[in-house]
């Protein structure tokens, strides 16, 4: 017991951080991509704004999308919200738990690259460099130039190699001034985000804290449940395919056996193992051997999904006559269950 | 019975270190940023200071909220503070100590951006060059025609050409800056001192109630994260058997082409480990079931009792003699 508590604490933090171990390299990926990009300002009035604030917007949207392709939950979402309802209703609050915890990760390497550009300055200062109010730097010889030369003038500032006229205009002053705007917009930035996150995380509980643990809950359990049904999918296969087999050859061999009489064969002078083997993969079956049912197991799946409710009056109202009346029955049921007898019920026929 | 006991250990242990080491992680990411921000002075009278204390406090309160926000001990805080009153009463003390357990935490990232600026100077020097008194430097240059405090403004700006052969600039930075790390070193002293302090006085005061308080912080702690392992256990069990179920509810008998009887289904033997599974859905076998668990979990907390689970009867017989005095009982 003590290992399975272990177990299961490393696996459900392992999947957590495993998912937060995403979010980090992607943000570093994101910080690591600014710098080794080669950011080269087209220096021209038409030109700048546009390249300045495409590399500031763009980005950020590409790491948004690529978050969600990453996170595999997205799939799950959808099938969650697409599914028709079946003999189990929808809940719209899980949806929406799940869509926004998935935004939140994906939003972390779009915010890590608008706030290095930001705090780096030089796509604002590629875009506003020709439109900023810059006469504090203009020398004062020069302070009627008219305004589209000014402009020019201006829009050569972010290149270095570019820019000639010391004397009009002091570059480096005003690179440190609009260099200095935009700092003060990144820290501004992420003084916004990291107050609205806390504001959600931290303020959240006085509000919703039993809905809250509601739609956790189910959301986790819709991707267990998930994941469960591949790996019984994938055993029943496998067990199929190995019982097939094992009908083929037989049919070969001109042995006939019959269905019921299956699980005596291990009596017959096959080995212990085999017979073990054969057991257990009968097991696995779980009752669907043909391929109309294994297909309709699988659509039913989809459009027709089970209710949640596993106990025992539940397994036992597919299709079998109750004789005793409802409380009864959930009497007998609760007693029997404890006592583990078969009970033996009536079919239809 | 021991690995049990090293097992809650480690659980009790783990969760004060994970505090401390994301503690630890958030301080080494406030140098690494500070070390990696270029520090970009305006270098114009009516900026620089704005800018430069700007730079000194808002990160700090962007790193705080950002402790307050990775704790985890934020969470349980909130929860026991917000919560009904159910069967279950509060203890304010307890809240308290969480949230100043909270506070410190959060607090070291901000005060370590803090220092940096004070002990490195250059925010310092950005916002404070107006206002040292130039009559005490020489070289001052004076042949440009600007007012002083221009000049004194640009003193942050090292490539400025007016400072050109003068040892002006340098001076008054160095100036500045030892007053700066004057003021860091200082600062750093009383805390130091202060936190001495308090360790050293802290068992003189309402030590046993501290102690109450330590031990209900986290036993909350400890409990929410045993409930968010039994939820997570549950939910895996109850999608198994729902999975398993559905399968079955598909199975249709070979020969009638009609549902089978229970007790005809091959493979239905109660193996150990479907024991075991039905032992850890505890009952709860519904969606409705769930919520309300779920609902009362937080609406209703159960009473920190648990005579009755620790001395459960056991089921035993008991051997009587004909007057109806027990002789012997086994399990």
């Amino acid at each position: 017991m003590d290992k399975v508590r272990i177990m299961l604490q490393f696996l459900q933090a392992n999947q957590e951080s495993f998912m937060n171990g995403i979010c980090g390299i992607m943000a570093l990926a994101s910080a690591q991509m600014y710098s080794s990009f080669e950011f080269t300002c087209p220096c021209l009035p038409e030109y700048n704004y546009a390249y300045g604030i495409g590399i500031l917007v763009v980005p950020p949207i590409w790491f948004f999308l690529l978050g969600f392709v990453m996170n595999n939950n997205i799939s799950v979402l959808t099938e969650e919200w697409k599914r028709p309802v079946g003999k189990r209703r929808k809940d719209p609050s899980v949806l929406r738990y799940m869509f926004s915890s998935m935004t939140q990760r994906a939003l972390i390497a779009p915010a890590v690259w608008i706030a290095v550009t930001l705090m780096d300055g030089k796509s604002f200062l590629c875009a506003y460099s020709a439109t900023t109010d810059l006469s504090e730097f203009l020398n004062e010889s020069h302070q009627n130039l008219p305004k589209k030369a000014l402009i020019k003038l201006q829009a050569t500032i972010p290149c270095k190699d570019v820019f000639d006229e010391h004397a009009i205009i002091s570059r480096d002053a005003a690179t440190i001034y609009i260099r200095c705007l935009s700092q003060a917009c990144g820290w501004t930035f992420l003084m916004v985000i990291t107050f609205a996150a806390f504001l959600m995380r931290a303020i959240r509980p006085c509000f919703t804290q039993a809905a809250f643990l509601k739609t956790k809950y189910w959301s986790h359990y819709i991707d267990t449940e998930r994941k469960l049904f591949d790996e019984t999918c994938k055993e029943h296969a496998k067990s199929f395919a190995r019982v097939c087999i094992q009908q083929y050859f037989e049919s070969i061999s001109g042995e006939i056996v019959p269905q019921l009489q299956l699980p005596q064969k291990k009596g017959k002078g096959d080995k212990e193992e085999d017979g073990e083997k054969q057991k257990s993969d009968e097991e696995k079956l779980l009752g669907v051997r043909k391929e109309e049912d294994m297909n309709k197991v699988l659509w039913n799946w989809h459009s027709c999904k089970p209710p949640l409710n596993i106990s025992k009056r539940a397994q036992e109202a597919n299709g079998h006559v109750h004789s005793y009346s409802s409380s009864f029955s959930d009497e007998y049921i609760t007693q029997t269950s404890e006592k583990k007898t078969a009970v033996a019920y009536y079919s239809k026929v | 019975m021991d690995r049990f006991k090293l097992v809650l250990q480690y659980f009790q242990s783990n969760s004060e270190s994970i505090s401390n080491g994301i503690c630890i992680l958030l301080s080494l990411i406030s140098v690494k940023l500070y070390t990696s921000f270029d520090f970009n002075c305006p270098c114009l009278p009516q900026y620089n200071k704005m800018y430069a204390l700007g730079v000194m406090f808002v990160p700090p309160v962007i790193l705080f909220f950002l402790g307050i926000l990775v704790n985890r001990h934020t969470g349980v805080l909130m929860e026991e503070y917000v919560r009904p009153l159910g069967k279950r009463n509060k203890n304010p003390a307890v809240v308290k100590f969480l949230l100043s357990a909270v506070m410190q935490r959060s607090l070291l990232a901000p005060m370590v951006w803090i220092l940096m600026t004070l002990l490195d100077g250059k925010c310092f020097i950005c916002a404070f060059s107006m206002n040292v008194n130039p009559k005490h430097f020489t070289g001052m240059p004076n042949s440009t025609g600007l007012e002083l405090i221009k000049i004194l403004a640009k003193v942050p700006c090292k490539e400025d050409v007016i400072f050109k052969n003068s040892s002006f600039r340098k001076a008054v930075s160095r100036y500045v800056r030892c007053y700066s790390q004057a003021i860091g070193w200082s600062i750093l002293l009383i805390l130091i001192f202060l936190g001495t302090v308090a360790r050293i006085l802290k068992p003189c005061f309402n030590y046993g109630t501290f102690l109450q308080t330590r031990y209900w912080s986290n036993y909350l702690d400890v409990e929410q994260k045993l409930f968010d392992e039994t939820c997570v256990l549950h939910a895996r069990d109850f999608a198994r058997k729902c999975v398993m179920q559905f399968f079955e509810s598909m199975r249709e008998d070979a020969a009638l082409r009609l549902p089978l009887t229970y007790a005809l289904r091959p493979g239905q033997i109660q193996s150990e480990g479907a024991e075991e599974e039905e032992d850890r859905l505890h009952g709860i076998t519904r969606l409705d079931q769930v919520d309300h668990l779920l609902q009362s979990w937080y609406e209703c907390k159960p009473e920190l009792d648990v005579t009755k689970m620790a001395y459960k009867p056991k089921v035993c017989i008991t051997w009587e003699d004909h007057n109806g005095k027990v002789l012997f009982s086994e399990v």
